[in-house]
């Protein structure tokens, strides 16, 4: 593994010269907050940032997405008949993404690239893309990623890692990708001795993570038991189903398919969806099985807290990134939900069936 | 990369209307690319997604037997946007089939085994798939006794009646066809709640005895304290459950039952898995 020194100076011109073979995505204010942007010519990403309010997800799975097109128009002789859509997967890098957020996309490549299907919209725009991390020196009060599987200098997801040591730059090279992203760059001076001074950072940065979960009992737990506990009550009486955790969270994938015409011509799209809206799962008898807030918001922790990790047996569904308590209008707190299941204790639980 | 989303392209070949409500219709498709029929290679207890473009798609059961050849046939109910559109097509029209879908009936584990067959309402359509496959000359003497009870609420609402009357003359399928009520004078069949009608005529619980239960809630509801006091165990009472579906391969994240999603690790699960699963569907 290597590791670059880049001079402050250079970064500019480095970042510039990457756009004549990536398309660029970084941190960009947008009013009050940051989001993840297409970044133009000159445009630079503001590695400053704390994070983004919403995730980087949505550089690889679009909150809405064309599938197919067709035509309706029975003149032709193609007419009813689903095409694939051209969609650009030319190289494309973000610039400044946190580690939490190059994580979740190892997670949720659980769901989208499995041995008996594989979505080709993920996967395609999982492979054109170059993350370029940067490492938390000063996490957030929120962040809890050290015990979610994660930490302020986690390398999974990513191709190379910057740490910003405050004069220069320091980068560990992580993959071939992150190598053809440095040499684009024309940022190669070796620093072969830096390998102390990022653990020592690493460490630093390790210890200011005041925020924690314990998931150590979480597979052991009997599902149906956890599923009847009486705390779900409590936990979900405030939710108002407003979805935002699950629009905000880096690992929530779940998506819905519509046909969307005008005129002869339409597209068959996807867009986000969310476990808190009724619809969601309501069947067409009108039944249906999540159809109260109680429990669609247990589905939503049980997914991340149990049923993932029975199913994948790689920890908890989530990288502690925060955003979904420092986003919640009702402070509903994963942190609090998962420490209720971790010491959930069926015999002392007062309203279990 | 082979595209999981993309559906089949096929033409209606002819649509029957089964029920007296005229809810309930039989769509033949014939694929439109001969080799896609090998593709949609299917067992009997699988299902698949029907695209009508330009409207969305719905899972449906398949109706049809793995030993019909040259075409695929489902029987949907007009209930939401897609089917409601479906059941105005016409016979020539183009659409999707994407699938197949979902696991199927545990055949292998049938094998030398009793088939008691129940079912209600149009939640016949699989079970339809799975009698024509058992009774294929090539299949019947790999199963033991077959029992069929198929209840609807009249005679008019029963599918597939060309077929059930023809079951009925055979004596190597043992036909108890009920409805809930009739007013017909001429009706020589059971009358009667399928689980009072089960509970008369299932045969009793052994070892080489399997039931598979297809009906609406309350049917299944009232079905289960039958054979449990009929004595079948939990593992040989086999279920197809049916939940709000997308994908249809287990990545839009709707439909799943605890870790399990119905449309990939199901429809079809006994009795014995479901008790370990919340009951979300």
């Amino acid at each position: 593994m290597k590791i670059v020194k880049i001079d402050k100076k250079t970064w500019a011109a480095g970042i510039e010269k990457l756009t004549a073979s990536y398309r660029l995505f970084g941190p960009v204010k947008e009013g009050d907050f940051h989001n993840f942007k297409e970044l133009g010519s000159g445009e630079a990403p503001d590695l400053d940032c704390l994070n983004t309010r919403l995730s980087a997800k949505a550089i690889i799975y679009p909150q809405s997405e064309n599938m197919f097109e067709y035509s309706l128009d029975e003149s032709r002789e193609d007419h009813h008949i689903l095409k694939e859509v051209d969609t650009d997967y030319s190289p494309r890098a973000v610039i400044g993404i946190r580690p939490c957020d190059a994580k979740a996309f190892e997670l949720v490549g659980l769901n989208f690239d499995t041995s008996e299907y594989k979505d080709p919209y993920w996967i395609k725009a999982r492979e054109a893309t170059t993350l370029i991390g940067l490492a938390c020196s000063s996490p957030g009060s929120n962040c809890f990623c050290t015990t979610a599987g994660c930490g302020p200098f986690h390398e999974d997801g990513l191709d190379a890692l910057v740490v910003d040591t405050g004069d220069h730059f320091l980068a560990k090279i992580l993959t071939e990708k992150g190598e053809q992203l440095f040499a684009a760059a024309g940022w190669k001076q070796e620093a072969k001795a830096a390998g102390k001074q990022i653990e020592a950072l690493k460490q630093e940065a390790e210890a200011k993570i005041a925020s924690s979960v314990n998931t150590d009992n979480l597979s052991a737990l009997d599902t149906t038991q956890l599923y009847n506990a009486s705390f779900w009550e409590d936990v979900s009486f405030s939710c108002i189903n407003c979805g935002t955790c699950t629009f905000v969270c880096p690992t929530c994938w779940c998506f819905d398919i519509q046909d969307e015409t005008h005129g002869n011509s339409g597209v068959r799209m996807r867009n986000w969806d969310s476990c808190m809206y009724p619809l969601f799962t309501l069947h067409g008898t009108g039944h249906n099985p999540r159809g109260t807030k109680l429990h669609r918001v247990r589905q939503r922790f049980m997914h991340k807290l149990k049923y993932y990790v029975d199913k994948y047996d790689a920890g908890i569904q989530c990288v502690g990134c925060g955003r979904c308590v420092r986003s919640c209008p009702v402070n509903i707190d994963i942190r609090r939900v998962c420490e209720l299941m971790n010491s959930f204790d069926s015999e002392k639980d007062t309203c279990a069936a | 990369m082979q595209n999981p989303y993309l559906p089949y392209p096929v033409r209606i070949d002819d649509i029957t209307i089964e029920t007296e409500d005229k809810n309930l219709k039989t769509f033949r498709f014939v694929f439109l690319n001969p080799e896609d029929e090998n593709k949609f290679d299917y067992q009997a207890g699988q299902f698949a997604e029907l695209s009508v473009t330009g409207k969305g798609e719905i899972p449906i059961g398949i109706a049809s037997s793995p030993t019909e050849k040259g075409f695929v046939m489902f029987t949907v109910n007009k209930v939401g946007l897609v089917s409601s559109h479906l059941h105005a097509m016409q016979a020539g029209d183009i659409m999707g089939i994407r699938g197949p879908l979902g696991n199927w009936y545990p055949w292998e584990q049938l094998e030398g085994k009793n088939v008691v067959i129940i079912g209600g309402g149009f939640a016949f359509t699989t079970l339809r798939s799975s009698i024509i496959y058992m009774l294929d000359p090539a299949n019947r003497s790999r199963f033991k006794d077959i029992h069929v009870i198929y209840g609807a609420r009249s005679p008019g609402m029963l599918l597939y009646w060309d077929e059930l009357s023809q079951w009925e003359k055979r004596d190597d399928i043992n036909m108890h066809i009920t409805v809930d009520g009739t007013d017909d004078p001429n009706w020589k069949y059971n009358t009667g709640f399928v689980p009072t009608i089960t509970e008369q005529k299932a045969p009793p619980a052994d070892k080489d005895t399997y039931a598979i239960i297809c009906g609406p809630p309350i049917m299944i509801k009232f079905t289960q304290p039958v054979l449990d006091k009929l004595g079948y165990s939990h593992d040989k009472i086999i279920m197809s459950l049916e939940n709000r579906m997308k994908c249809g391969i287990g990545m839009c994240g709707r439909c799943n039952i605890g870790e399990q999603f119905v449309c990939k690790d199901g429809p079809v699960f006994t009795l014995e898995q479901l008790n370990q699963t919340p009951k979300e569907y």
